[in-house]
């Protein structure tokens, strides 16, 4: 199962879970995860130790897909 | 909770190397990179001879001069001293941890930063508050509000003051796993995006700013000098 979590002010909190091969719950999982961008988020999938990409689609095969807020200097 | 390592390639494709999207917002700033730091480093040398030269000379002026000015020199030896460990003390100010929220959240937060991390950066983290990241540029300790790069070679230290957007709402009610989480995942990104984005706070001797944190994170400093 796949997971969408946003790190909010509970810790994190999972939007959206879903299984690659459930076409529904896939397209659930997009029009949720676009919903999350246009509220300002950015997506992030770990693809290796010490690494991490932004997503602009969801990845959906991607066990877990990270929503984080803009970062700026202090 | 446990995160499986993630299968390879995902689907979609991922966009080419990642660019870290807030680097947008600031065209004016040259992307951080090598030569970039040791200018800034160089930099940085200047200002402070610059400050502490010319106050060492006046004392050593004033005294010669008139012993009875010895109040006077002192007070310009004390400027002399005084200015770079201000400095310092601003680089070391970001490391410092911010408020906390409430038990259950700040559990949960540690629990996803601890996914995100090895089990040696995890303990690092328990003891001193940073997180212990290796990069390209050199080793990161993250904080809360901030992180300081330790450069693969040299004495220096390079502290950047970076956040979560406080302007984005819910930034401020971030627990402090999750503050640290969201700059570790934009270093990861794109680690000269990173920099580039952060403000400089200080860039020098790596004694004076260790002398300036506190002393529960010094050891996580150490460390990123021995994992160099």
């Amino acid at each position: 199962m796949s997971k969408l979590i946003r790190m909010d002010h509970t810790g994190h909190s999972t939007v959206v879970e879903w299984s690659p091969d459930d076409p529904v719950a896939v397209e659930a999982a997009v029009e949720a995860f676009r919903a999350e961008l246009d509220r300002g988020y950015l997506a992030m999938v770990t693809t290796g130790p010490g690494q991490a990409e932004q997503v602009r689609e969801l990845p959906v095969e991607a066990d877990l897909v990270i929503l984080r807020l803009p970062i700026s200097g202090g | 909770m446990a995160i499986a390592p993630q299968p390879q390639p995902l689907s979609p494709p991922l966009e080419p190397p990642s660019v870290l999207p807030e680097c947008a917002g600031l065209p004016w700033r040259a992307r951080v990179d090598e030569a970039g730091l040791r200018r800034v480093g160089a930099y940085w040398t200047l200002t402070t001879v610059a400050h502490v030269v010319p106050f060492t000379l006046a004392a050593i002026g004033l005294m010669l001069l008139n012993p009875l000015a010895a109040p006077v020199a002192l007070v310009c030896l004390a400027h002399a001293w005084v200015i770079p460990e201000l400095y310092a003390q601003r680089g070391a100010n970001v490391l410092r941890p911010r408020g906390r929220a409430d038990e259950e959240p700040e559990r949960r937060a540690m629990g996803l930063l601890g996914d995100l991390v090895g089990h040696d950066a995890r303990e690092l983290h328990a003891r001193t508050g940073l997180v212990l990241e290796p990069g390209r540029l050199g080793v990161w300790l993250v904080g809360e509000a901030g992180a300081l790069l330790v450069p693969v070679s040299g004495r220096k230290v390079f502290s950047y003051c970076v956040k979560v957007d406080g302007r984005v709402q819910g930034a401020s009610a971030l627990p402090s796993g999750d503050r640290i989480a969201h700059l570790l995942l934009a270093l990861r990104t794109d680690e000269q995006g990173f920099a580039t984005v952060a403000n400089l706070s200080f860039a020098g001797a790596r004694w004076r700013l260790r002398r300036r944190m506190r002393r529960e994170m010094r050891p996580a400093l150490d460390a990123a000098v021995v994992a160099r």
